[in-house]
């Protein structure tokens, strides 16, 4: 009698897991089945590939992901991006390049352009931040206002030309890799994203902010009444948040060897969607570093099966909407019958 | 005379257009329980939130003497780390948390970088002991009882080194059971030295905790009543106190009611849990309510009351719900459908005003008319005249407190909220009215004035089931009562033949047989 019982409490277990996370093993499923109809599906290539695409989204949806479990989203992650990648653009052109479009700059060190595109990222979250906490404008709105200030002046400083010629040690290092096993790289980003990934863990679990984090999504009153101090972990929330976009869009830049202010569009859907499947509820004070990688994982192997199948690109727009809404309903769904 | 701990001088504290706090004096001994009683809106919360910084220094007159010290609290923290703790009415746990991280949240333990989890864990351990918890403190809050949520916030003000512990309303969300245990914990405490304010509506704990009580009216300190000696001062000595006056009768007599044929019947009822299939919520109950009757159920909180009202109210709790139901004699199968209730005139008064209740940001008049907006409309638009009319007669008829019924629900008192509530049902014209809780949170005056609604009602021939789970309540005002525990009926007494004991004792030995 206990064997079978506990046999049936594994089953029921992993039923549990399953109808818990749905979209991540449906595409687990469709990319076994992809694999095994698609020549070249299951290559070491592929898998240098879906990984450094991962890396990048992998950045954004970290620092959506502080957002999202304090109830707020951040539909700006996109535009800050792009704009991060068209100052590390302009900054990281050759200084011989004819198509310069700052000539006042001389060529600048790639270490202090990072260095200025992140305190640029800090100041556009410590803007959102503000008008979150300190304004009481809910983020929605906020982050919808901010974001179109943002492209409105990447925009201007890009003269609205895509941004190119940058110094061949941008390119080659953020592009850089290491081993090669039949095709197989360890591409750097990977590594920069496991160092965000581990440093994010740390925070989400091990420090103030984070639990302040939590708390504040779970029941912002018994946060405030704990002596939390709400507005400033806000703040710092959406300024973490900025900083996160403007690596991420350094990244960006040297990786596709060109930068525009259109960079970055839509990315916020995508990092929101990651998070999401990854298990981080849109109500608030759930989700894991881990989950979030998971979601970001699965969301870039869905673009990539869809990819191999090939579906008509614009298609895949339509099957990621899809996706996103998908995602929202079953956490919302968790949610209600809970109530 | 023992030392006093916490003298409060002369404070006023005024928001726009009024004066909260009138020169209120206060005066907490060391090692005492001391009771602030008063209607909602007296002030107390008011001059918690003065004492514990929460409306910081500067922002009210008077001082606030501590220990000695006159003390100047900016925020929160400041009175903390003296040891002034309050628990708030509401609790305050994060669900999704455990227990541990909710007491130590914002007095985290450890490294300044990272927090020590492990000293963290087996602290809150020690402090959950001492509430008589045996839960590891690794568990998620959401899943233990309110109980013992009630509990993990004392243990979380007992991290705090609290020296003076203020509790807002402890039991206001507690079966019977689970306060008198934390009223006995609150006297242990009181042994070991330690001083409490206690802010609470039921007198009867006030009586049975409290060293001394003070009286707090219109934003002024009335009276200080002594509790010291062994005879327990009456409740109606409180009651005196907090309304002005005597009052010498709780419950409003019902007069001249004659009670008629069964209109509501329902039988062999059985409703599950909605996501848990497997469990019965409520379990094979029949019961029938005759007009102009008020019927009681009496039963502990989780006992199904509520699940019960819902279920027959257009199905709107829970699923695969069995058995037959009567109006009037004949069956009716209902839809899983709210507005197929109201058209089978039943009405369900939800115990949660403010969340499932009332739309907070409405006025008085919208809410009024919200359930039965076809009788002041035509072709789908609404006449404002006419509901302008109707809010007013109801404001009449029910004595809501406000100048104009433009003036937003949210804005008024528990007791008027709750009678706009009732408004809003009434107009709806039911015949069978569930209230469930009418009375929750609502001060005696506003009290003794619902009570004569739901006489009203009954003269006027509605059959009315009032779940409650306070025993003097039900005893007051039922004519007939039903007792209810896991989810089945244990009992149904006569009003008259039934007594707070023979009541407790059918629910104890209902839970012994099971």
């Amino acid at each position: 009698m206990e064997a079978t019982k506990t046999q049936e409490s594994f089953v029921s277990k992993l039923i549990k897991v399953i109808t818990r996370n749905p979209i991540v093993f449906l595409l687990l499923i469709a990319a076994i089945v992809v694999g095994c109809l698609v020549e070249n599906f299951f290559s070491w290539a592929n898998l240098t590939n879906l990984l450094s695409n991962t890396a990048i989204r992998f950045l954004i949806a970290l620092g959506v992901s502080g957002c999202l479990i304090t109830k707020g989203t951040d539909l700006s992650a996109g535009r800050q991006v792009g704009f991060a990648a068209v100052v590390a653009g302009i900054m990281c052109q050759r200084g011989d390049y004819n198509g310069r479009l700052w000539k006042f700059l001389p060529e600048m060190n790639i270490g202090l352009v990072f260095v200025i595109v992140v305190l640029v990222g800090l100041f556009w979250g410590l803007i959102n931040g503000l008008i979150v906490s300190k304004l009481h404008v809910p983020p929605f709105i906020a982050t919808l206002g901010t974001q179109t200030i943002i492209y409105g002046i990447s925009l201007v400083i890009s003269d609205a030309q895509p941004i190119g010629g940058f110094q061949k040690i941008y390119t080659t290092l953020i592009n850089g890799r290491i081993g090669n096993v039949r095709g197989f790289h360890l591409p750097y980003l990977l590594f920069v994203a496991a160092v965000f990934g581990l440093v994010f863990w740390f925070i989400y679990n091990k420090m103030r902010f984070g639990k302040y984090m939590y708390a504040i999504g779970g029941n912002d009153i018994a946060a405030e009444v704990s002596g939390v101090n709400t507005t400033r972990t806000l703040i710092r929330i959406y300024t973490t948040a900025g900083i996160m976009y403007a690596v991420a869009g350094y990244l960006l830049a040297a990786k596709s060897g060109g930068a525009s202010a259109s960079m970055g569009q839509g990315y916020e859907l995508e990092a929101i969607a990651g998070c999401t499947i990854g298990g981080v509820s849109t109500t608030g004070g759930i989700g894991t570093v881990p989950g979030i990688l998971i979601g970001v994982l699965v969301f870039e192997l869905l673009k990539i099966i869809l990819q191999f199948l090939g579906v008509n690109p614009y298609y895949n727009y339509v099957v990621q909407g899809l996706v996103i809404v998908l995602a929202v309903a079953l956490d919302i769904r968790k949610y209600i019958a809970k109530k | 005379m023992a030392k006093i701990l916490l003298e409060m001088r002369n404070i006023t504290k005024t928001f726009p257009g009024v004066k909260a706090l009138d020169n209120v004096n206060f005066k907490v001994e060391e090692g005492e329980i001391h009771a602030l009683v008063g209607e909602n809106g007296a002030g107390k919360s008011t001059l918690m939130n003065v004492l514990s910084g929460i409306y910081p220094y500067g922002t009210y007159e008077g001082d606030i003497v501590y220990d000695g010290n006159v003390c100047q609290f900016h925020n929160i923290k400041d009175s903390e780390k003296l040891g002034i703790v309050i628990i708030h009415q509401e609790l305050a746990l994060v669900p999704e948390m455990t227990i541990g991280e909710n007491m130590y949240l914002g007095n985290e333990r450890g490294h300044k970088l990272a927090i020590d989890w492990n000293t963290t864990y087996s602290e809150a351990d020690k402090y959950l002991k001492m509430v008589g918890l045996s839960e590891s403190s690794k568990v998620q809050v959401k899943n233990i009882g309110t109980g013992k949520q009630q509990l993990v916030e004392i243990a979380k003000a007992l991290a705090k080194k609290a020296r003076l512990l203020i509790l807002d309303e402890p039991t206001s969300s507690l079966n019977e059971e689970d306060s008198r245990a934390l009223l006995d914990l609150m006297l242990e405490f009181k042994k070991q030295g330690m001083t409490m304010i206690i802010i609470s509506h039921k007198l009867n704990e006030v009586a049975y905790v409290a060293d001394t009580i003070t009286v707090v009216r219109d934003g002024a300190t009335i009276e200080t009543i002594d509790n010291h000696g062994t005879e327990q001062v009456s409740e109606e000595r409180i009651i005196k106190g907090m309304v002005g006056r005597e009052m010498t009768n709780r419950f409003p007599k019902r007069e001249g009611v004659t009670i008629g044929d069964v209109q509501l019947e329902i039988n062999n009822w059985t409703v599950h849990h909605p996501l848990y299939p497997e469990r019965k919520v409520v379990d094979d109950v029949s019961m029938y309510v005759r007009k102009g009757e008020v019927v009681g159920i009496y039963g502990l909180m989780g006992a199904g009351r509520t699940e019960l009202a819902m279920s027959i109210f257009g199905q709107s709790y829970g699923t695969n719900i069995s058995g037959e139901m009567k109006i009037d004699g004949k069956p009716v199968k209902m839809k899983k459908s709210e507005a197929d209730a109201i058209k089978h005139k039943i009405a369900y008064v939800t115990e949660d005003r403010k969340g499932n209740g009332l739309v907070l940001s409405q006025s008085i008049k919208v809410n009024t008319s919200l359930a039965h907006l076809d009788a002041i409309s035509s072709h789908t638009v609404i006449d404002g005249d006419k509901e302008y009319a109707v809010a007013e007669e109801y404001r009449d008829k029910l004595k809501i407190k406000t100048p104009t019924v433009e003036q937003l629900v949210g804005n008024l008192s528990g007791g008027n909220q709750q009678k706009v509530l009732l408004a809003k049902w009434m107009f709806a014209e039911p015949d069978i009215m569930l209230l469930d809780e009418p009375t929750r949170g609502i001060d005696v005056g506003a009290k003794y004035e619902i009570y004569c609604i739901i006489n009203d009602l009954a003269a006027a021939g509605k059959s009315v089931v009032m779940i409650s789970s306070e025993l003097p309540e039900v005893l007051g005002m039922s004519d007939r009562i039903y007792i209810m525990n896991e989810g089945k009926f244990v009992g149904e007494m006569k009003a008259e033949e039934a007594t707070q004991e023979s009541i407790m004792a059918v629910i104890l030995q209902s839970g012994r047989g099971a």
